[in-house]
């Protein structure tokens, strides 16, 4: 009898022992990868790991890092939003339009955000409440949204070169640019509401097991509607640092398939597509992996077209191992 | 075949199994275990949850090699281990708890689900509806070929796994706990089908937790316990205090608990529930639960015990019906209002319905009162939720090295025992519990019914959902029986006079009735 006790606490240590090895290699996830391309770009081009070089790629990600950040909120319940890019322009468009008011200017950065909220929370009632699949309903608005874009300059590009908010696009605190300071607040906070909240512990649970969460006393249409809310208000957020940093918005042409990088990068970081798994950090790197390839892959010289057939190689690679290792961790 | 041959042929096994041991890195899951089959034989297999049942039946099917050493003989020839496809070959068939049909697809389709018979490289459905056909009338049951597996119960889609078996000339077959989800008409009809494949020469490993069942198939029984192989008993040896004991490594005298309620005591009514209907299947159900008394909740699978569940947990919506709580009229439209209420419901399916195992086992135990624990801002409170979960794992005894591990960690008993956690962390008034203990193991079953005694004791009302007679029995103070959706009945025990299982029966079948 004692035997048989200790015995078994000694194999449930074991076993505590291993999930804790298993969750520090799933913590560190894709960040060997970003080392490894770094150290591969530097080797190509000695430019690339200089002071510059690094500002620029971190300033190129924070937007994409922005609408991957709300993203990874969505993909944690399960769910996608496709109409992020659409957001963004629609959100930039917003933000130089009122910049151009008299007296108003300041005020774009809110309306944009407010804009990209309001589309959010039209996506995740239509998810939440009339239960459309969210594919579906974020493949609409990807289409509807962009029109609306359009609509709002009446199909041209909107220029304001007095812009009033330009420093956030343009300026920086102490050297560092405040793209780049938004972007890593925007990951902080997310990660605190992910891993500090009960909000953020729902979220996982609606991910993990959406009936469950449901007897449980959950109520998951609102958890959703959160998600929805904040994929739409960061790429709002988005639009207004795309605005700040072009000093124009064409509801065309900008924000297009950003939608796309935003989704590789959480799916890079290691966050589950059925939900329920994943980590803001994961999603810092994968969108850190997208930059550095984008920026390395230019000073290397490599063509445009290439570029395209390299970097999408590189993300099922990329994935493909950490599913691999993972199996690996999970039979030892 | 001679008499002589036919001899020859039983005494040498069709399977044997030398020296199995499988390690994961440092846990051993496995150590030094044997096991013969014989033709024609069903061997069971028994032990508690995570003694090594699952292991073994993965090592056989080839999804897990052996550690170096142990060996596979079939007809007296080594076998090929690690390797599923040549297990399959060599007529090895495991049916898994979990069915892996395709439930809109037909039977035929699904019995030669990627084997199908082709002609020119078409599938030839003809032939595969023919020899589907074949198959199924040497099992000796009813339904068509053509058939789609979603029309078809429980039951039969076990028989369609079993026909599939068949088809890749299966000459042993594992049976993972093969009732767990079948009334008793179906576990009738599977154990004609069993006995049908024993006169055939199959070989059949049983794996089971429930003791009727083993006594009443089983020609020898092995007994797993902590990853080691504790022996094997012939079936003129059977008995149960044995099973029990090499099985637990003690003995089990006060298997069940019912203590300190004497039967036909009047108690106050905690929740009334009236008219209940949701316009399907279920039909103005009314009956009223007392605090302190467990209510059993008897009846077929598909009789409407599951649902009717539901609809007082406002899990599903209602058609008709009120309820009253301590006398208090009571509108439940979610989930969340019945436990705001007081009413709390532990799912019959707790992987499905009830766990999240990829999180922690103590945020599954604090879940649903997060809100209620919360700091300003609604901000976690960890401390209170550790303070729970270390509170938990010491009450109910959950096996685990940590509170952090996930909850797809554990094995059945103990994960039975997180989300029974879980609920209690709400302090409910009224409990209903829907096949609380379900896949579970003896040693677990005995603590999650010393735990339903105790809350009775408490005050706290119980309605238990079971399938299990002897538990109802062992278990309950009254039993309401279900037929077709309404309640069929009530039976009582009074003093001096227990439950009586064959009451509960009669209710349950109509039998009384005709």
């Amino acid at each position: 009898m004692t035997d048989r006790t200790t015995g078994t606490k000694s194999v449930d240590q074991a076993v505590a022992r291993n999930r804790r090895l298993r969750t520090a290699l799933a913590a560190l996830g894709m960040l060997p990868v970003l080392v490894l391309l770094a150290a591969g770009f530097q080797f190509i081009n000695p430019r690339f790991l200089t002071g510059t070089n690094l500002l620029i790629v971190t300033q190129q990600s924070s937007i994409n890092i922005v609408l991957a950040a709300g993203m990874t909120f969505v993909i944690l319940t399960g769910g996608i939003d496709l109409s992020v890019g659409s957001i963004l322009a629609a959100a930039a468009m917003v933000a130089v339009l009122v910049s151009l008011v008299p007296d108003w200017g300041l005020l774009g950065v809110p309306a944009a955000i407010l804009v990209g909220l309001g589309f959010g929370l039209i996506n995740g009632l239509l998810i939440a409440y009339i239960r459309l699949p969210p594919f579906i309903v974020t493949l609409g608005s990807l289409t509807a949204v962009r029109g609306v874009a359009r609509l709002l300059g009446q199909d041209t590009t909107v220029f304001n070169s007095d812009l009033p908010f330009d420093f956030i696009g343009n300026g920086s605190v102490l050297g560092i640019p405040w793209l780049v300071i938004i972007a890593l607040s925007v990951v902080v906070l997310s990660w605190v509401v992910l891993k500090r909240t009960v909000l953020g512990t729902w979220i996982y649970a609606v991910g993990g097991n959406a009936e469950a969460a449901r007897l449980t006393g959950i109520k998951v249409p609102l958890v959703l509607l959160f998600v929805y809310g904040v994929s739409g208000l960061l790429a709002g957020l988005g639009g207004a640092m795309s605005a700040a940093r072009l000093y124009a918005a064409n509801g065309l042409q900008l924000g297009q398939s950003y939608e796309l990088d935003a989704i590789a990068a959480v799916i890079l970081g290691g966050t589950s597509f059925v939900g329920g798994v994943g980590s803001i950090w994961g999603t810092l790197i994968g969108g850190l992996i997208i930059a550095v390839l984008s920026n390395g892959l230019i000073l290397a010289g490599v063509s445009d077209i290439w570029q395209y057939i390299i970097k999408g190689l590189v993300i099922i690679v990329a994935v493909a191992l950490d599913r691999y290792r993972l199996q690996a961790g999970a039979r030892t | 075949m001679s008499a002589a041959v036919q001899t020859q042929a039983t005494r040498q096994p069709v399977l044997e199994m030398r020296h199995i041991s499988k390690t994961f890195g440092a846990i051993r899951a496995l150590q030094d275990v044997s096991l013969s089959v014989h033709a024609g034989e069903l061997h069971a297999l028994m032990g508690e949850n995570g003694a090594g049942k699952s292991t073994l039946m993965k090592v056989l099917s080839g999804a897990y090699r052996p550690d170096a050493g142990g060996e596979i003989l079939i007809d007296g020839a080594p076998a090929a281990t690690g390797d599923p496809i040549k297990a399959r070959a060599a007529g090895i068939a495991v049916i898994y708890q979990e069915l892996s049909l395709a439930p809109n697809l037909t039977v035929a389709q699904n019995i030669f689900l990627g084997n199908e018979p082709r002609r020119f490289g078409i599938v030839d459905r003809d032939q595969c509806n023919r020899r589907a056909g074949e198959i199924i009338a040497r099992l000796g049951v009813s339904f068509s070929a053509r058939a789609l597996v979603s029309s078809l119960s429980l039951g039969e889609r076990q028989l369609v796994e079993i026909a599939r078996a068949l088809s890749t000339n299966a000459r042993i077959i594992v049976m993972d706990e093969p009732t767990t989800s079948l009334t008793s008409r179906e576990t009738d009809l599977l154990f004609e089908v069993i006995a049908t494949l024993k006169t055939q020469g199959i070989a059949i490993i049983y794996i089971s937790h429930r003791m009727e069942e083993v006594y009443q198939l089983a020609d020898r029984v092995s007994v797993l316990r902590d990853s080691g192989y504790v022996g094997t008993l012939e079936r003129a040896d059977l008995s149960a205090s044995r099973l029990v004991s090499m099985m637990v490594g003690r003995d089990l005298s006060a298997f069940y608990k019912k203590d300190h309620r004497p039967p036909g005591e009047k108690r106050a009514v905690a929740l009334s529930v009236r008219g209940m209907s949701d316009g399907r299947l279920l039909k103005d159900c009314s009956f009223d639960l007392h605090h302190g008394e467990v209510l059993a909740l008897a009846g077929l699978v598909g009789s409407g015990r599951t649902e009717l569940a539901r609809l007082i947990f406002g899990a599903d919506k209602r058609s008709a019906g009120t309820m009253e709580l301590d006398g208090r009229p009571i509108t439940i439209g979610s989930p969340g209002e019945a436990l705001d209420a007081g009413i709390a419901y532990l799912t019959e399916d707790r992987k499905e319905l009830g766990l999240f195992l990829d999180m922690s086992i103590s945020d599954n135990i604090s879940m649903g009162v997060l809100a209620r624990d919360a700091r300003a801002g609604g901000l976690r409170d960890f401390t209170t939720a550790d303070r729970r979960a270390a509170k938990a794992i010491a009450d109910l005894s959950i096996r685990t090295g940590s509170a952090q591990a996930n909850a797809g960690s554990l094995s059945g008993g103990n994960q039975q025992k997180v989300l029974l956690a879980r609920l209690l962390e709400t302090e409910p008034k009224v409990v209903i519990l829907d096949e609380p203990t379900r896949g579970v193991d003896v040693g677990a079953k005995s603590e999650i019914y010393r735990l339903i005694d105790n809350l009775a004791n408490k005050g706290i009302a119980i309605l238990m959902i079971s399938s299990e007679l002897p538990e109802v029995i062992g278990v309950a103070d009254r039993v309401l029986v279900m037929r077709d959706g309404a309640i069929a009945g009530e039976v009582t025990a009074s003093e001096g006079e227990p439950l009586r299982q064959e009451a509960i029966m009669e209710l349950a079948t109509g039998a009384s009735q005709r």
